[in-house]
């Protein structure tokens, strides 16, 4: 595989990411299931890089799992997502910034919506006035989350208490890095890196000292997929779309996976246990699944933060192995316990995976 | 005595400049490389009968000795200027010139398969493009991966930047359904033991004896065709590659790995004619290639007065068509000339 090539694509596909003074748009379930990442996301922001970032709890969910499940329809989810705006325009902010990958789609098939077909904007408009009174204005710049990590990913590392290498080894992790669909897939000129060879995650795992792993189901869905993931019936789809990813990256002998979307790292996650489960199948090495990371999580370890600080105990698989590797400090006993101390119980444990 | 000045010496080019000589008029042929033959230079053979490219070339050169016009190679136009046939041209080495006529002959592009992002072209090792596999049939060079492996599965795909919405070209290009055809046949007398498989979305044998060397394909040369458009390409550990397509005959989802894959690049209006086109304020179509004045009746005739086309700057042609359209234009700007003369 050529490098120059994929650098060559990443040139055609870099976008403007604003510097300083954002509105956060938070995601609805990356706050259930992997809660430290939106934590980390803000900590990083406010502490170790000093931007002004505003966080709102006026918020609702942007509905686009309702919306990709065909039960919210367009009008009611540009409403919402106008709602969002008004909030941001009534902070006084103009750098929109979403955590979640699916919303990340929604704002910017509605964004461009209203630039095709102005009428839209207009009667969207009409519909936030008439039922909450307020009134928008467009963000200047629009972002995902990682897109902010990836700008300053430098910065972070130079901050860092351990980096991606193995202290055992001293050769750098391999990482596979997996990007929502809705990421860069509808609109690649929105993804840094573009659709098929993304860099925003790539360019955090290089920067940081791990070796990024290009397998050939690379660019493959992660399971979610909405209607094979709701639909109960269809469930089984979503678990072969993950068991494919899994097989195919399983020669490379991965060390972690990063994702920057919360339906992917849920299912990439999850559906380890489930095929172990079912088949007593792992992907990992000694019976461990192979630990499935958000971004920001990664970037946390990468600053030094406490790893159940970070939410890790929340994870299906055990991060434990990947810990270890970087050399990151923690504490086993403190892994269910709650902030103050308290031990909240251990869950119980699977038969054919850790 | 009449000037022409003929831009590019290409197939169609020199046959129009050739042509016009023999009608007794002074022709200037302009072209921007050191070498005469535009694509065809870099060919090795040709389709549908698999005779050397070279044949053509030498065909050109000795057409260019009888005709003895002038043709000032590594040359290239700089200043355009005129109107109701007055035109003054300029090269970038500061030659001017006020011809009475002037044929565009500047030919095609290639589509850069960069492009297709999904291919993996420039990225994936062994991924390559039809003007790649041309060449290195012209070096003699044996085909094989970047490991030094001979390979064992191979697959052309079609349609690469043709007929195709992602990348602007709704255009057929024509030839390059025949190009597969032809190449197919020579990697298969090279790779006698490889499975050979071209993934296309129609196959196009409009020419003369097209459709004979599509059947010999499948019947003598064990060439299996599959309708079905790639959707992308990963590359597996071993530096082979993962395909994706959909066979729409059987209507199922596919996945192969093949160790060489050839994409059939389509043609565009290249750089020079996009060039030429704005600088004699020229119309062009929908796929950026320039109109002529009228597609069925005036084919060499552009929208400005004195400014005549020939091959494939106005669509993709086979070299047989290019041939017969240069001498078409050289017959246009004869009678134009003539008329202007007698006027």
């Amino acid at each position: 595989m050529k490098k120059e090539g994929k650098q060559q694509v990443w040139k055609e596909y870099q976008k403007d990411i604003a510097d300083n003074d954002y509105y956060f748009q938070r995601s609805c379930i990356r706050q259930n299931f992997f809660p430290g990442s939106e934590y980390a996301f803000l900590k990083i922001l406010r502490e170790e890089l000093g931007k002004n970032i505003y966080d709102d709890a006026r918020q609702t969910t942007c509905t686009g799992i309702g919306y990709h499940s065909d039960i919210i329809p367009f009008e009611t989810i540009q409403t919402v997502v106008a709602r969002h705006f008004a909030l941001m325009t009534e902070k006084g902010f103009h750098n929109f910034v979403i955590s979640c990958v699916t919303s990340f789609g929604i704002y910017s098939e509605i964004f461009e919506t209203w630039k095709e077909f102005p009428s839209e904007l207009e009667r969207t408009r009409h519909y936030l006035k008439e039922a909450t009174g307020r009134e928008f204005e467009l963000p200047w710049n629009m972002t995902h989350a990682s897109d902010i990590i990836y700008k300053f990913r430098d910065e972070i590392f130079s901050k860092r208490k351990c980096s991606l290498v193995n202290g055992d080894t001293g050769e750098p992790l391999k990482i596979v890095e997996h990007i929502g669909c809705h990421y860069a897939k509808i609109f690649p000129r929105k993804g840094v890196g573009g659709a098929e060879f993304p860099q925003v995650l790539s360019g955090m795992i290089e920067s940081w000292g791990g070796e990024v792993v290009d397998y050939p189901e690379r660019r493959h869905c992660c399971g979610f997929g909405f209607r094979h993931y709701l639909v109960m019936a269809d469930r089984g789809y979503s678990v072969a779309n993950s068991k494919k990813k899994f097989e195919s990256m399983e020669p490379y002998k991965p060390d972690a996976i990063v994702c920057n979307c919360p339906g992917c790292t849920m299912f990439m996650d999850k559906w380890q246990y489930v095929i172990a489960e079912m088949e007593n199948k792992t992907y990992g090495t000694n019976g461990n699944g192979i630990p499935v990371l958000t971004y920001e999580e990664l970037a946390g370890l990468v600053l030094g933060y406490d790893p159940w600080d970070l939410g890790l105990q929340m994870h299906q698989i055990d991060c434990e192995p990947l810990l270890d590797k970087m050399k990151v400090k923690y504490d086993p006993a403190l892994k269910y316990a709650g902030k103050d101390g308290e031990e909240l119980g251990v869950p119980l444990q699977p038969n054919f995976i850790h | 005595m009449n000037t022409v000045v003929i831009i590019g010496a290409g197939v169609a080019g020199v046959e129009a400049a050739s042509q016009l000589s023999e009608f007794g008029h002074e022709v200037i042929l302009i072209e921007k490389n050191s070498y005469i033959g535009g694509k065809l230079a870099k060919w090795d053979h040709l389709f549908p009968n698999l005779r050397p490219a070279s044949e053509i070339l030498n065909n050109m050169e000795e057409k260019i000795k009888r005709s003895g016009f002038k043709i000032l190679k590594n040359t290239e136009i700089s200043g355009i200027s005129g109107h109701n046939g007055k035109w003054s041209l300029l090269t970038h080495k500061g030659e001017s010139f006020e011809p009475d006529a002037i044929v565009i002959a500047s030919g095609f592009g290639l589509f850069d398969a960069k492009r297709k992002e999904e291919y993996g072209y420039n990225i994936y090792n062994n991924v390559i493009t039809s003007v790649d596999l041309e060449d290195k049939l012209k070096k003699g060079n044996r085909i094989k991966m970047t490991n030094g492996k001979t390979p064992r599965r191979v697959a052309f795909i079609h349609c690469v930047g043709s007929r195709d919405e992602k990348s602007g070209n709704h255009h057929c290009s024509k030839v390059c359904c025949i190009t597969g055809v032809k190449q197919a046949i020579e990697l298969r007398n090279q790779l006698p033991q490889a499975e050979i498989y071209c993934f296309y979305m129609d196959l196009r044998m409009y020419g003369k004896d097209f459709e004979e060397l599509y059947r010999k394909a499948q019947e003598n040369y064990d060439i299996q065709f599959i309708r079905g458009r790639l959707s992308e390409a990963s590359e597996n550990m071993d530096e082979s590659l993962l395909i994706k397509a959909e066979d729409t005959l059987s209507g199922r989802p596919l996945k192969m790995n093949v160790d060489l894959m050839i994409l059939l690049v389509g043609i565009e209006p290249g750089e020079d004619t996009i060039s030429l086109c704005k600088g004699f304020k020229l119309e062009s179509d929908s796929s950026g290639f320039i109109k002529p004045r009228d597609m069925h009746i005036q084919r060499n005739l552009s929208s400005q007065e004195g400014v005549f086309l020939a091959g494939a700057c106005t669509c993709p042609m086979t070299i047989g068509d290019t041939i017969d359209n240069a001498r078409a234009a050289a017959i246009e700007v004869h009678n134009y000339l003539r008329k202007k003369q007698s006027a």
